[in-house]
């Protein structure tokens, strides 16, 4: 049974396809007049955050306030957590609140994991130190289905026999995963959850994914990884359906893993140049926030190839989907065997 | 508690002295007899039937944590539990708080011990003042206290500055000391939590490679041979480790090694659930470095088993992977997991377990009176153990004040049955005595 | 309990409507609609997932041949705002398209399979709700077989079928299940 969702790996093909069809359906809710479903009302989601992360904690809550949840937000900054308070002990003070769910950003590897041991309700992982953020694997994996797949058709549903039935919204792909598409993700994997969500969820759904980087930057174990590795961005680069660039950070040029940052912008930085060389079709992705010229030059982020923007609505919803499944029911229902 | 109560062991049988079982008789703090129909007027008597006796184990690595960190263990509870292990010698390190790079500290410790009486207590000096690893600490003094220290390590740190390990390896000469060295270079573990592999980059913990033990230990080796002073290895972790150490053996150089029971036994796929009680300094590694580690210790590359017995507060455990503390209990459950790893597994037979946790680790300690052989004469340090005790499994109570054990919930063979310190019993039908 | 005029003990039950009496029974419910509703002035069909739908655009369909007239056709998926959610495991979402016009100001008419215990039409009247004003809301289900549990009565009823509790009422449609029939077996509860 299903409780947590802490790493992308507790998903199988079913359990993704699933979250993303249920996030197709609850896209449609952005256009309606009254943006909320009762599905959670009485269920109480607590965002337990440690790490600064306006952005996702606001996702997090909206997602469950649209879904009629009440929201709590724990904060670290001036809580007993800053003064030293252990996450054991936080975890049992969430509990005596009675948490349907804690939604942890952490940033040590494992919170998540460890909190999952002290607390009833459901853990949701929102990114611990280096290990997985697997929600963001999953609004990237719904972006990409959306740009990319929704010219395929779906399975599943009714068929379509009258014209006088409307489609709300691009319709998406219901029922595919991700089969054939070729995603390279660049940058600092070693120290990336999003990096390591996305490897395992995108193969999961049948994408092959690539990651571009320099040696430094890659994990000396990622030959057992399912992806493939490349050093050269440039030859990966006219191959690729979607460029997902991932955040690097000017520290990591003090602890020798690349010599300069320009070296690295010139080497593994999506400017214009090197977005011109992509296919037709292809988008560029990152999850945000941006270095605007370091890894990505301000023209290609604002340009119409990139979902940065697409990728915070789509969060929302993706959210929604997961949090509906884990919490709208007795437990998040058996997908059997991959579709 | 007297020394002049005799005791006869009947009915236990002595690995490589014969298959038959024997009688052993204990008085004055001796081994007066050993054979088959001992008889004596007033001797306590004790049935040893199935049992085996091997001498007093020794362990060249222990936490007593006392001084500075009573929470988590004091001399008394450290050596409680050294017996009821099967102890009756142990090497406490010098990581105390003060420091134990005094004599006055080192003569604390050994006091200490000697008033808790469970075990014989050696205090380890450390190499540099308050393990700093920038200037030698009184090595000769503390050779000269009360304690006689021998044995010196910044266990918990390493001695990085080459110049400084030569030096120390150079001085300790002077009275047949050895320098015990904790092989971690420590650039290149900076923020390290686990085995650098598979397990730490899918679990998104900073690596620890196997380089940085093995680098410092082939640095020592060459420094040890140069100067021709003796050095030992502690907790060697990894395959390469134990090929260098076994190259450097083969050139004749005076170098001895050690290495855990938990290392012979678990892997770093214990830590997908980060549970930190699987968290120490070295790491756990993998299948294949266990399997190197079983066969060095079976053909004497690694000279011995040491705990590293390393007790911690339970909230130091109870956190996220990065918080918690390193190390991990051993000192009850060692001569059960090296039953497990060497000896259910055809590798050690129980001489080889005998020669690997009391003779040579005595002899590497310098310590003359423990780990004799069992013959007419020895001292009367030895430890009764029942190999077909049914598995039971391992509970985290026990006599050391912490709980961190990797083994809670395994089943493990084997049990203590007694340990005799001086030819006085410590532990009696597994209890203390 | 009404017998089939050629019972077939087919699948696990007894055939109680067979692709003949469906067909006929839809084309008076079409009539029906639009004698009610003034020529199907300002309607809109919205079908319940899974089979509502189906038979929703069975009947635009039919309204259309019978008037000339284009009825909205649409889906409204109630999964959300069902009131047995915590009993189960989370259930997976059907379809929710709703013609260009939208509700507002409509005649909306709810089209489902089965009325049993009225809790999905409730559900329907709340998702509803949220998505706008219709003027009026009617129910049209091809089967109502009893056991009301909260006051909702349909307005179109394709066939009246008196059942005992546990009896489960199977509804098969072409587009759905390849057959179109009725049947009713033995065993099972309430939906």
């Amino acid at each position: 049974m299903k409780r947590h969702l802490i790493s992308a790996a507790d998903l199988s093909r079913g359990d993704a396809v699933l979250i993303l069809d249920t996030a197709e359906e609850l896209a449609s809710l952005a256009d309606r007049p009254i943006k909320k479903l009762p599905t959670l009302r009485g269920r109480t989601v607590v965002n337990l955050f440690y790490e600064d992360s306006t952005r996702t904690r606001i996702s997090f809550e909206a997602a469950a306030k649209r879904l009629s949840a009440d929201v709590i937000n724990f904060s670290a900054k001036g809580s007993s957590v800053a003064k030293g308070e252990s996450l054991k002990d936080t975890a049992l003070t969430l509990e005596a609140m009675g948490a349907d769910a804690v939604i942890i950003r952490h940033g040590a590897s494992g919170a998540a994991h460890r909190l999952a041991g002290w607390v009833q309700g459901s853990v949701l992982n929102a990114g611990d130190g280096t290990h997985e953020h697997p929600t963001q694997a999953l609004l990237d994996a719904f972006t990409i289905r959306r740009r990319l797949m929704a010219s395929r058709g779906g399975l599943g549903g009714i068929r379509v026999s009258s014209p006088r039935v409307s489609t709300v919204g691009a319709g998406g792909a219901r029922g595919a995963g991700l089969d054939g598409l070729r995603v390279t993700i660049v940058g600092d994997v070693l120290h990336s959850r999003v990096a390591r969500s996305n490897v395992l969820l995108l193969s999961t759904l049948g994408a092959e994914v690539t990651l571009a980087a320099p040696p430094t930057l890659l994990p000396l174990a990622v030959g057992s990884w399912p992806c493939a590795v490349s050093y050269d961005l440039d030859s990966e680069l006219p191959k690729s359906d979607v460029v997902m660039m991932l955040r690097v950070q000017q520290e990591r040029m003090t602890a020798a893993y690349f010599p300069s940052v320009r070296e690295y912008s010139r080497r593994y930085g999506l400017d214009a140049a090197r977005m011109a060389r992509l296919p037709g079709h292809a988008i560029v992705m990152h999850p945000g926030p941006m270095n605007r010229g370091v890894e990505i030059a301000a023209e290609v982020a604002d340009s119409v190839r990139s979902t940065i923007v697409e990728q915070v609505a789509n969060g929302v919803t993706t959210r929604m989907a997961v949090l509906y499944l884990l919490l709208g029911g007795t437990e998040f229902p058996a997908t059997g065997v991959a579709q | 508690m007297t020394d002049h109560d005799s005791w006869l062991i009947r009915g236990v049988t002595i690995p490589g002295h014969s298959e038959q079982p024997t009688s052993i008789l204990l008085g004055g703090g001796a081994v007066t007899a050993i054979g088959p129909a001992l008889d004596h007027p007033s001797a306590k008597t004790l049935d040893a039937d199935g049992l085996i006796a091997l001498p007093g184990l020794v362990d060249l690595h222990t936490h007593l944590r006392e001084p500075g960190r009573e929470d988590a263990e004091t001399v008394e509870t450290g050596t409680a539990a050294a017996a009821l292990g099967g102890y009756t010698a142990v090497h406490a390190m010098a990581n105390t708080d003060p420091v134990a790079d005094t004599a006055g500290v080192v003569e604390q410790v050994w006091r200490l011990g000697r008033t808790a009486g469970h075990c014989d207590v050696q205090p380890v000096g450390a190499v540099t003042i308050g393990l700093n690893g920038a200037r030698l600490a009184e090595l000769g003094t503390m050779a000269d206290s009360a304690a006689r220290v021998r044995v010196f390590s910044d266990d918990g740190r390493c001695v990085s500055d080459p110049l400084l390990m030569r030096r120390a390896l150079e001085y300790v000469k002077a009275f047949d000391g050895v320098i015990a060295q904790h092989a971690q270079d420590p650039r290149l573990t900076e923020g390290a939590q686990l085995n650098e592999g598979e397990m730490s980059a899918r679990l998104g913990l900073a690596g620890w490679p196997a380089v940085a033990e093995e680098a410092v230990i082939a640095r020592d080796c060459l420094l040890a041979a140069h100067v021709g002073s003796a050095l030992h290895v502690c907790h060697v972790s990894t395959a390469g480790s134990a090929e260098i150490i076994r190259w450097a053996k083969s050139k004749g150089w005076p170098v001895t090694a050690e290495v855990t029971p938990h290392h012979l036994l678990l892997t770093d796929e214990l830590a997908a659930g980060y549970d930190p009680v699987f968290k120490v300094n070295p790491p756990l590694r993998t299948e294949a470095d266990v399997a190197e580690l079983r066969r060095a210790l079976a053909d004497g590359t690694i000279d011995c088993v040491a705990t590293d017995h390393a007790p911690h507060p339970v909230e130091a455990k109870e956190s996220e992977w990065a918080e918690a503390a390193f190390g991990m209990t051993g000192l009850e459950t060692a001569l059960r997991v090296v039953q497990r790893a060497m000896v259910e597994t055809g590798l050690l037979d129980w001489a080889g377990v005998a020669d690997r946790m009391s003779v040579r680790p005595a002899r590497i300690g310098r310590l003359t009176g423990h780990g004799h052989p069992l013959t007419q004469g020895a001292p009367g340090h030895l430890t009764l153990y029942d190999p077909a005790a049914p598995a039971e499994a391992v509970t985290s109570a026990g006599a050391s004040k912490s709980r961190n054990t990797p083994f809670a919930g395994m089943e493990l063979p084997g049990r203590v049955v007694a340990t005799f310190l001086r030819g006085v019993p410590a532990v009696l039908d597994g209890k203390l005595a | 309990m009404c017998a089939a005029s050629n019972p077939v003990a087919g699948r696990d039950g007894l055939a109680v409507l067979d692709p003949e009496e469906i067909r006929r029974a839809l084309t008076r419910i079409a009539h029906e609609i639009l004698e009610r509703t003034h020529g199907g002035d300002g309607v809109i069909l919205l079908g319940i997932p899974t089979r509502g739908v189906p038979l929703a655009r069975r009947l635009a369909a039919r309204i259309g041949e019978f008037e000339g007239l284009d009825v909205p056709c649409g889906s409204l998926d109630v999964t959300m705002h069902r009131d047995d959610l915590r009993l189960h495991p989370a259930r997976a979402l059907g379809r929710t398209e709703l013609p260009p016009g939208g509700v507002d100001g409509k005649t909306v008419v709810l089209v489902d399979d089965v009325l049993f215990s009225g809790r999905t039409v409730r559900a329907a009247l709340d998702a509803l709700n949220d998505l706008g004003r219709p003027r009026a809301v009617q129910l049209a289900v091809l089967v109502d077989r009893g056991h009301r549990e909260l006051p909702i009565r349909a307005d179109y009823v394709g066939k009246n079928l008196p059942t005992s509790q546990r009896e489960v009422v199977h509804v098969l449609l072409t587009e759905v299940d390849a057959e179109d029939s009725v049947m009713i077996s033995g065993e099972g509860g309430k939906p």
